[in-house]
């Protein structure tokens, strides 16, 4: 049985239909991935499965029961943690206070979760900048920033969105390596990228959300060789042309 | 609060202590009033500075504890100190009241702030018409001396006792900040979303602000009621304790725990100096207040308590 | 119970009455349409604004009515150079600043006047308040029939400056989209420092058409603060037409509350309208999401 099971999610906005009858499984342990062309609904159909935005039709069950209208909060209670896309750091807080806002929700005392946030920084690199305020760091810091507030709460499922967006090369190749721990101590990921790199070297398994709809699913290999996949990205008959000049 | 701005602190409250025990009349009267506020303006900076939403309109808080007490007390014949403790129940339930009104309606910033102004304004209005609390007349306190009616034959005593309210107020307001609650409200100030996704519950934490703050304002509206003994519906529920608890903590240090406290002494130590160089306009004090404010917002936002941890953190440097 | 002819009064009189709230709240709206604050100073700028009608009238013995062009022009003046130079600058581009700035700026006015003209109450000297005309079974304040009119008027001509004029252009394209007005090469800034300016000018004529048959003292502004805040939230933040019509429904709302419930009591009610709409519809009847 799946941990999160997305079944027929569809959201309009008035006359845009952002996400129409998309489905998805999540296994317990897997490591999957969401991608598709810009503007595909990716970010929405996270909105859903976090309880950000309410679907027009379709359900969320999570580890067998039905989340579908459970409010962003208690769904992160649940083990549900999410990061945003466009990050957003608690500007006025430090860095450890920052981490520690996720670390209270499983522990209640000052004491384990400054003791709980610190290990995590230290852990995502943020080590030397654990006082100093969380304006203060650049793009990739608010990035592992991200992370370790959502990795504080002790999730089951962690969402990420587009965590490598904004990153250089040699930034993500330190943080796949990461993301394989953390898969390792038993949290599952569903994660959306544009970074094919990270894609192929992390993801069991790869969805493809074009304009709304899931049109492929499988492994990463199978998924990026699929001529629909293709024309999403490329546009229509580029398959074919790759193909003739093959 | 930092170790910087402990030692300010700890030196202001020995002197607020100590002061009482030979001062004069006048003096006390200062320092009362001024603890009064401070009271008040704690429980605007609970809301207001630790959780985010300003208010506009804390005289609801303070005039419900101010009238509950003298109602219970005139009317009923309750004894004064249970009289003030269902004072405090009152603004907890008051703020409880106008909170889940307004949060789960999603009123943030101005609006938020407009609509506690509206409530203000609907119960100063009530209050100034019905015959339960006086009406325009007002509502007398019976003069009866005895400590165990919360009146006490020394001014003196009354100062300690709330200076003593201060005190715990801003104990609490410190172990708050240091723990759990203070870390949500911090979240939920900064950004509400991202507190969400912490698996934070915005809208019981607002709730808890907003009751916690209306309790200790509450509070400050009971000691007013027994030291000064008389109130009226524009003493109770006035605009001119919204501005001034606002005001202390904004020229204070919004946020910071000892914020309120040196702001309202320096206030009233400002309105004091005013009325001795002016003393007979009527309002110029408060026109310094208004361009203090702004001056604050537009030169020092910090305020107080924030110029101060910085001031100390370089002369210990 | 009462006649329908003493209703029927009181609901025209509430309507004319209406009309030049609804000019307060215009103010109100535009500036908060454009420039996206609230200006608590709005209601001590109002009072300002009568206190200067009155010092004019019984001072200079001016007109009433000859007085507004050249205060509107005043306040025109007086309402940039505070948006230009205190406001704008004091808040340092953030919102919860400004609302403070703006509550400090109207503590500071509403208390200077006290302290220029102390706590009295006082109005125009004169019978113009008892000026009546007749229409059908109802007699109705001439200086009221007149603030009707003319806040009518210059609702209208605000809408057309709005809709005509380059200025008008310039402040409805920053209303809409501040940065990319300033790309297209306008001035940000002196677009804010102008709609303050006219919405501190629609204060000036409501003051003279509000002096005849009204009184002012220093505290006057708050009882208009709320009703302007009312009446904008309830018409739509930044809608032209929303105030208009909110203005007209205000004021009937207070006239009928008043010949129900009493003067007292009959104010709160108007209060309690301003929460239920807060808390059920804050987008108001015309108004674009706050």
């Amino acid at each position: 049985m799946s941990l999160l099971d997305v079944a027929g999610v569809t959201r309009r906005f008035g006359g845009v239909v952002a996400v129409n009858a998309a489905s998805l499984s999540v296994p317990e342990g897997a490591i999957v991935g969401l991608i598709g062309p810009n503007g595909a609904g990716k970010t929405t159909l996270f909105g859903i499965i976090s309880g950000f935005v309410a679907p027009s039709a379709g359900s969320v069950t999570w580890d067998g029961a039905d989340i579908t209208a459970l409010p962003p909060h208690r769904r992160a209670q649940a083990g549900i943690a999410r990061t945003f896309q466009i990050v957003q750091p608690f500007a006025g807080l430090s860095v450890v206070e920052n981490i520690a806002v996720g670390a209270y929700l499983r522990h209640p005392r000052r004491a384990d979760a400054t003791r709980i946030a610190t290990a995590i920084a230290h852990r995502l690199g943020l080590g030397a900048m654990l006082d100093r305020p969380a304006a203060a760091l650049t793009v990739a810091g608010r990035k592992r920033l991200e992370l370790a507030r959502a990795l504080a709460t002790g999730p089951r499922l962690l969402l990420l969105d587009e965590v490598l967006a904004g990153l250089n090369p040699s930034e993500i190749r330190d943080i796949i390596p990461l993301i394989q721990a953390i898969r390792a101590e038993g949290v599952t990921i569903l994660m959306i990228e544009h970074v094919m790199q990270a894609v192929m070297n992390l993801c069991d398994h790869l969805y493809v959300l074009a304009e709304g709809r899931m049109i492929a699913e499988g492994n990463p290999v199978t998924v990026c060789t699929d001529p629909m996949v293709i024309e999403a990205y490329l546009g229509h008959g580029a398959a074919a042309r790759m193909q003739s000049h093959a | 609060m930092s170790k910087h701005a402990f030692a300010p602190v700890a030196l202001v409250l020995l002197v607020l202590a100590v002061v009482p025990a030979f001062a004069a009349n006048t003096t006390i009267n200062f320092l009362v009033s001024a603890l009064i506020v401070t009271l008040a303006a704690q429980g605007w900076n609970l809301l207001g500075g630790f959780c985010g939403p300003f208010s506009f309109g804390h005289a609801a808080f303070f005039g419900t504890g101010a009238y509950v007490t003298a109602v219970l007390q005139s009317r009923y014949g309750v004894n004064a100190w249970v009289g003030f403790a269902a004072g405090i129940a009152a603004g907890a339930l008051v703020g409880g009241l106008i909170g889940w009104l307004s949060f789960r309606a999603g009123l943030r910033g101005s609006y938020f702030a407009l609509i506690t102004l509206a409530f203000a304004e609907v119960f100063r209005i009530v209050a100034n018409a019905i015959p339960l609390t006086g009406g325009a007349t007002g509502l007398l306190l019976k003069l009866d001396v005895r400590p165990a009616n919360f009146q006490f034959a020394s001014r003196a005593a009354f100062a300690w006792i709330a200076l003593a309210c201060v005190v715990a107020v801003l104990a609490l307001s410190i172990a708050i900040a240091r723990g759990r609650l203070g870390a949500q409200f911090a979240a939920v100030r900064e950004n509400e979303d991202a507190a969400r996704a912490l698996g934070i519950d915005v809208l019981a934490t607002k709730l808890r602000a907003i009751c916690l703050s209306g309790a200790v304002t509450a509070a400050a509206g009971g000691l007013y009621a027994q030291y000064f003994l008389y109130l009226d519906a524009n003493i109770a529920y006035g605009s001119w304790i919204s501005v001034e608890a606002l005001l202390a903590v904004i020229v204070g240090g919004i946020g910071t725990p000892a914020g309120p406290l040196f702001g309202a002494l320096a206030l009233h130590a400002l309105g004091e100096a005013t009325k001795l160089f002016a003393g007979a306009i009527t309002g110029i004090d408060l026109v310094l207040f208004g361009l203090i404010l702004v001056g604050a917002i537009a030169f020092a936002p910090a305020g107080i308590a924030g110029s101060l941890q910085t001031l100390m953190a370089r002369w210990r440097r | 119970m009462y006649t329908p002819s003493i209703i029927a009064e009181a609901v025209v009189n509430g309507l004319l009455t209406g009309a030049v709230y609804a000019l307060v709240a215009l103010g109100l709206t535009l500036v908060y349409g454009v420039l996206h604050i609230i200006n608590f100073a709005h209601g001590a700028l109002l009072t300002c604004a009568m206190f200067a009608i009155w010092a004019l009238s019984e001072g200079l013995g001016l007109n009433v009515y000859l007085a507004i062009p050249p205060l509107a022009l005043l306040f025109l003046g007086l309402g940039y150079a505070l948006q230009r130079w205190v406001i704008g600058p004091a808040s340092h581009g953030d919102d919860g600043n400004t609302l403070l700035v703006t509550l400090g700026l109207s503590i500071a006015i509403e208390n200077g006047l006290l302290a220029l003209f102390h706590a009295d109450t006082r109005t125009l000297s004169g019978d113009a308040a008892f000026d009546v005309v007749e229409l059908g079974p109802m007699l109705l304040s001439r200086p009221r029939l007149i603030g009707f009119g003319v806040a009518v008027l210059v609702a209208l001509l605000l809408w057309l400056l709005l809709a005509g004029t380059d200025a008008g252009k310039a402040i409805r394209a920053v209303a809409k989209e501040k940065m990319g007005a300033s790309l297209a090469g306008i001035d940000v800034r002196h677009i804010y420092a102008l709609t303050f300016g006219l919405g501190c000018a629609c204060l000036a004529v409501a003051a003279g058409l509000l002096m005849p048959t009204f009184y002012v003292n220093p505290r006057v502004g708050n009882a208009f603060v709320l009703v302007a805040f009312t009446i904008v939230v309830l018409g739509g933040m930044g809608s032209v037409p929303g105030a208009l019509l909110g203005g007209l429904l205000i004021g009937v709302v207070e006239s009928l509350g008043g010949l129900f419930l009493g003067e007292s009591l009959g104010q709160a009610g108007i209060f309690v309208l301003f929460i239920l709409v807060l808390l059920l519809r804050p987008a108001g009847l015309f108004g674009a999401r706050a």
